[in-house]
Parts: C-alpha cells; structure tokens; sequence
C-alpha cells in the first residue's frame, strides 16, 4: 500500500506509525489473523514437496517424512495447526456477515449461516479423518 | 467544598506557526451530565476562546463533532466525562485526517469520495411526477436500512488502518452509502457505481479489520457492506466470464 497523496500546505498530515496494531486489541488480533496466513503458506509449500518427494518414489518419500519428524518441524506444524484453526474459526465467524441468504422476502439469520459453516466443516473433517484411519 | 475538577488533554495546531500538534491541558468542571463536548465548549466560553473544533446539533444526528477520546474515534456529543472519570481525558482530532487546526480536520477528501459513489436514486428513465412516486414495500425497505442510518460523521475512516495507510481508499461509509443505493428497489445505478467500487482503491483494497462497524454511533455495519460488495463484484466478474454473451445486465 502506497501513502502518497497531494499534501496542501498549511494543513498537518498525520503518519500512521508502525505500531498501529499494538494499540488496539482488535486491531491486534486482527494482525495475528494476518500472520496465520504465512503458516498456512508454508505448510502448503512442505505439502507439495511431500507430494513431489512421493512422485520420486518410496525411498525419496520416506526420506521426507524421515525429516519432517523432526522436533522443529513437529512443533511448526503444531503452531500451524492451532494458526489453521484460529483462521478457520474466525473465517468462519464473518460468513453470517459476508452472506446474505433470502428466503421469499426473509433473511436467513446469520446464526444459521455460521453455524451451517461450522456444521460442514465438521462434516467434511470427520469424512477426512474416517477415510485415513479406515485407510491406515 | 471546591468544585470537583476533571482535565482534559487537548490537541492543539495552529497553521503556519507550529510544525506538529501539541498538547495542551485543561481542568474543567467535572459535571455527571456533562459529554466531552460540553467541556470543550466550557473551554471555549471561559478558558481559550482560541479552541478550534466543530459541533452542531449536540445530539448524535449530524455528525459534526467526531474526534479521538482517548485514542478511540467518538461522537464528543455522546461521550459522557463520567465514562472517563476521573480522567484525564485525551481529546484528539479525527485520526487518518488531515488537521485544519486544533481539533477541526479537513473534509475535502471524504466529501469527494462520497460524490464519487453517486449516493443518490439513480434512475435510467425517470419517470414524470404526474406518475407518482416510487413504491416500496417494508420488505424492500429493510433490505438497506441500517446502511441508510450513516450521518457521514467520518469515525470509521478514523478507524480504518488501511486508510491510514493508503488514503486514496474509498473508505468505509462512502461504500456504505453506494451500498445502501444498490440495495434499493427504487435504484437503476449499480453499473454506474461499479466503476467505483470495483477499482484497486474500492472494496479490494479493504482487509476487514472490522473497526469502522464497531466504532460506527449509529449502529451501520459499513464492513459487511464492504464485503458484500466484493461477494456481489466478485459474481459479476464471474458472470462476465463465463457467460460473456449475456452475463452482464
């Protein structure tokens, strides 16, 4: 974001400073919200080298998994599960905000609409796990 | 007995004589039925006649006399002192704008923004009066209410980040309001605001931080406003694309 704006003299011009987000705790989890992206980022890269890493066959991908049992990566992908989690609820938590949903000439309440998030994506978590455990 | 006394820490920036703001304090009167606005008039009347600012009605409706009480963007005509008891009380102008002096800051860039998303009907033929009005139902009605109750008292931009950061966004009241008229029944002008809202520096350009519907005195939710036009702008492009022969009304 760029902040260059035609200044007219006379008038003082107020500068946002870096540590706007610190003041306000909404402004802060806010920021925390933002940051969880670049966990998520990160853990999709390692998920396609995974994924690469099995392409080459199973001694390659053994390898892989072999370091990702690492303690650092175990504890980075337990913060990146509670980040995945945080911005899942907090996606989740707006959907009754962002979408409006109109029965004849009634709105759907927002409640349904989050809690119909919510439900589907307990429904989808559950199908997910019970295929990899009935597959392992 | 002596009087109960509150202090007010005021924002003061006078044009072509200081390089930034300062602070300047003030013991007022602490009185239970008093707002901000009211110590910043007793200033005014008894203290500083020199005290820059602006106010109006003094009842929440025309939304002249918003700045930062401690720290966060109020109507001063609604912040009663004993809230802030026993102070002191730091009165700020409006963050995110430009400051005229003292506590008044400019409007130019909100009044532009705001003629710049039409908030009027916008009609493609009106129609003559001989015809009548335009009808509504309640139903119709209620679809854009709340986005209509904005008095332009500008605290959301005061607490929208993104405009602090990038001032060139349109803003949160100002897509509110082009909001508000693409919900109408009565309104024909949604391709004409489009433009507007659709640009880089339009919705897109929002994160939803969300502050502008919290610090909002008059109950407006401008960021679902915003996010509902991204949902609508976002189906348009859609359409466009993958049904180019028809896809745009």
């Amino acid at each position: 974001m760029s902040a260059s704006r035609p200044e007219r003299a006379g008038l003082y011009y107020p500068k946002l400073p870096a540590t706007w987000w610190l003041k306000n705790p909404r402004y802060f989890r806010f920021m925390i919200r933002e940051v969880t992206s670049v966990f998520i980022a990160i853990f999709l890269v390692v998920l396609l080298v995974q994924l690469y890493q099995l392409s080459r066959g199973p001694e390659a991908y053994a390898a892989c998994v072999a370091r990702l049992a690492s303690p650092g990566w175990i504890v980075f992908h337990v913060v990146a599960l509670a980040f995945a989690l945080y911005h899942s609820v907090t996606w989740f938590n707006l959907t009754g905000v962002v979408q409006v949903v109109r029965i004849g000439e009634r709105q759907v309440p927002p409640i349904l609409i989050v809690g119909g998030a919510f439900a589907a994506w307990g429904v989808v978590s559950l199908v997910i796990l019970v295929f990899f455990f009935t597959r392992v | 007995m002596s009087e109960e006394t509150i202090t007010l820490e005021v924002t003061r920036y006078r044009p072509g004589h200081d390089r930034e703001p300062r602070t300047q304090s003030f013991t007022v009167p602490y009185r239970k039925d008093w707002v901000v606005l009211d110590a910043l008039n007793h200033i005014k009347d008894r203290i500083d006649g020199t005290l820059s600012y602006r106010w109006s009605c003094r009842m929440g409706v025309c939304g002249s006399c918003g700045m930062m009480v401690n720290g966060t963007p109020k109507l001063t005509c609604s912040a009663f002192l004993r809230d802030y008891h026993p102070g002191p009380i730091r009165v700020e102008p409006l963050a995110n704008f430009p400051v005229v002096r003292d506590l008044a800051v400019a409007l130019d860039d909100f009044m532009e923004k705001l003629r710049r998303v039409k908030p009027w009907l916008i009609r493609a033929v009106e129609k003559p009066i001989s015809e009548g009005e335009y009808r509504q139902t309640p139903a119709e009605l209620d679809t854009y209410k709340q986005f209509s109750m904005c008095i332009n008292c500008m605290l959301c931009y005061a607490a929208c980040p993104v405009y602090g950061l990038q001032p060139a966004f349109v803003g949160p009241a100002a897509i509110a309001l082009a909001y508000r008229y693409n919900l109408d029944s009565r309104d024909e002008g949604y391709r004409l605001r489009e433009p507007v809202l659709s640009d880089a520096v339009g919705v897109w350009e929002c994160t939803f931080v969300g502050e502008c519907s919290v610090v909002c005195p008059k109950g407006v939710d401008p960021a679902a406003a915003i996010q509902r036009s991204k949902v609508a702008g976002a189906k348009d492009w859609f359409t466009s694309v993958l049904m180019p022969w028809g896809g745009r009304s």
